[in-house]
């Protein structure tokens, strides 16, 4: 097995945490910016789709749900950025035995709002979502969507039946948004009791009906915290802004070169800005013509300009998943490609700069101000 | 005689790095000598089986040197003294 680096952030550090196909690696630096070191590989040989900072109430917490294909799933946290994690003895995550399912991959986890230090969420595979009062010690599942009658029409889609969002609404402490490949987005405002589908205007191209209450293949969600009204949408074939907490869907693909694609990431602080990632098509999931471009909106979608400078531009066919993006609360771009490069712009989109080139297959990527 | 199960990867590191461990008890069938094994370590457990009860798809069990797939899984039957080996099959990288 490779020699695992390890790095030593201090408060006020960057962390981007990268998992891929073979293990998860943490990139450091200062709040500049302009320096990064980096620390891995985290669990060799197992996928990281979930990596998480939890830095409530004292804690310095990394999670991590790695994947090894024989020994499956699990859980897993660190209290000194990577040099020690748990190993439970128990999966932390899993289903009671009355669900008749077992979690084939975790997806998502998620630190709940400063007001609940204690709570966390957790999104898997078959799609479902798990929630801890207890920082982690243990989980439980939320049985009002699990049993959503809706459930048993659900569909995998290419990256199997994933709980892939989780978006906490930072003004409404019971209203929970999640979104499933291939389900669309259900929305809780009892803090998880009751759950209804709420996809309105979100298109379903690849089902008779375009329009459906729920079955949509939605790819990531964004919502803005400085204005929860605002949110923004890449589809499974379209792009969409909402300007009412997500009941509400417009199409914002203007001036795109596809309306398809996977990540979407939203100003910390400015709403009306987003970036995205194009790709070509479903049937040809790479950059179109050969060019590494990311999008920015600056007008909540009524435009989107190019991104280029540090990117390649020339034979460049390259794939960002719909973890593969992240925004830091300075307005820090990340970014990785399935080719295992990760990029970086800390002048929100303008330039960037090459981290890593080399990497197994990137399929997460998280950031985080160490507090 | 016990049962001996030979085991590889995390169970290794949850064994305190031994290759091997024995467990005593009866077991007329696999399913009962995996319980004697989920007693006697329970971290083995989750490593081995999802929470329905399913061998993990890319696990091979061989009981006597004969795989589980061709001898009745969890029903195959298991002689006083056996050895059991859990291996990681062919898959990953």
């Amino acid at each position: 097995m490779p020699e695992t680096k390890h790095v030593d952030p201090q408060s006020g550090d960057v962390l981007i945490l990268v998992g891929t196909m073979k293990g998860a690696f943490i990139f450091r630096s200062d709040d500049q910016r302009q320096q990064w070191e980096m620390g891995g590989p985290y669990f060799p040989g197992s996928a990281v789709y979930a990596l998480a900072y939890d830095g409530r109430a004292g804690r310095n917490r990394l999670w991590a749900g790695p994947q090894s294909m024989h020994w499956g799933p699990l859980l897993r946290a660190s209290d000194d950025f990577g040099r020690e994690w748990t190993n439970p003895e128990s999966s932390p995550v899993k289903f009671p035995e009355s669900a008749g399912a077992a979690v084939a991959n975790i997806w998502q986890i998620v630190p709940g709002r400063d007001a609940e230090a204690d709570t966390l969420y957790c999104g898997v595979e078959p799609a479902a979502l798990f929630v801890s009062r207890d920082a982690g010690e243990t989980w439980s599942l939320s049985e009002g969507l699990w049993n959503h009658p809706q459930r048993e029409r659900w569909v995998p889609g290419g990256g199997g039946l994933c709980l892939h969002t989780i978006l906490l609404d930072p003004e409404q402490p019971n209203r929970i948004r999640v979104a499933v490949s291939t389900a669309g987005m259900y929305v809780t405002e009892d803090g998880g009791t009751t759950w209804r589908p709420s996809n309105q205007g979100v298109r379903a191209d690849f089902l008779p009906e375009k329009y459906p209450e729920f079955g949509q293949c939605v790819h990531k969600v964004v919502q803005s915290r400085r204005k929860p009204e605002r949110m923004f949408l890449q589809n499974h074939w379209g792009l969409y802004r909402s300007d009412d907490r997500g009941e509400s869907w417009t199409d914002i693909a203007n001036g795109v070169p596809s309306d398809f694609g996977f990540p979407i990431g939203i100003h910390p602080k400015d709403p009306d800005c987003a970036w995205i990632v194009p790709l070509e098509a479903d049937v040809f999931r790479c950059t179109p013509e050969g060019k590494l471009r990311v999008y920015r909106t600056r007008d909540a979608g009524a435009s989107w300009q190019p991104m280029t400078d540090g990117l390649p531009q020339e034979d460049a066919y390259e794939t960002v998943l719909r973890d593969a993006m992240s925004v830091d609360p300075h307005a820090g771009v990340y970014f990785g490609t399935r080719s295992g490069k990760v990029f970086a712009s800390i002048d929100e989109g303008e330039s960037w700069t090459s981290l890593a080139d080399g990497l197994p297959p990137v399929v997460a990527v998280k950031t985080a101000v160490v507090s | 005689m016990p049962l001996t199960f030979v085991i590889s990867g995390p169970l290794r590191e949850l064994a305190g790095n031994r290759g091997e461990v024995q467990v005593e008890g009866r077991a007329e069938k696999l399913s009962d000598a995996l319980t004697l094994l989920w007693g006697a370590y329970p971290a083995f457990r989750d490593r081995v089986v999802t929470e329905r009860n399913e061998l993990r798809p890319h696990l091979n069990i061989f009981v006597d040197g004969e795989s589980i797939r061709w001898s009745g899984w969890f029903d195959t039957a298991v002689r006083d003294g056996a050895e059991i080996v859990i291996l990681p099959a062919l898959s990953g990288g």
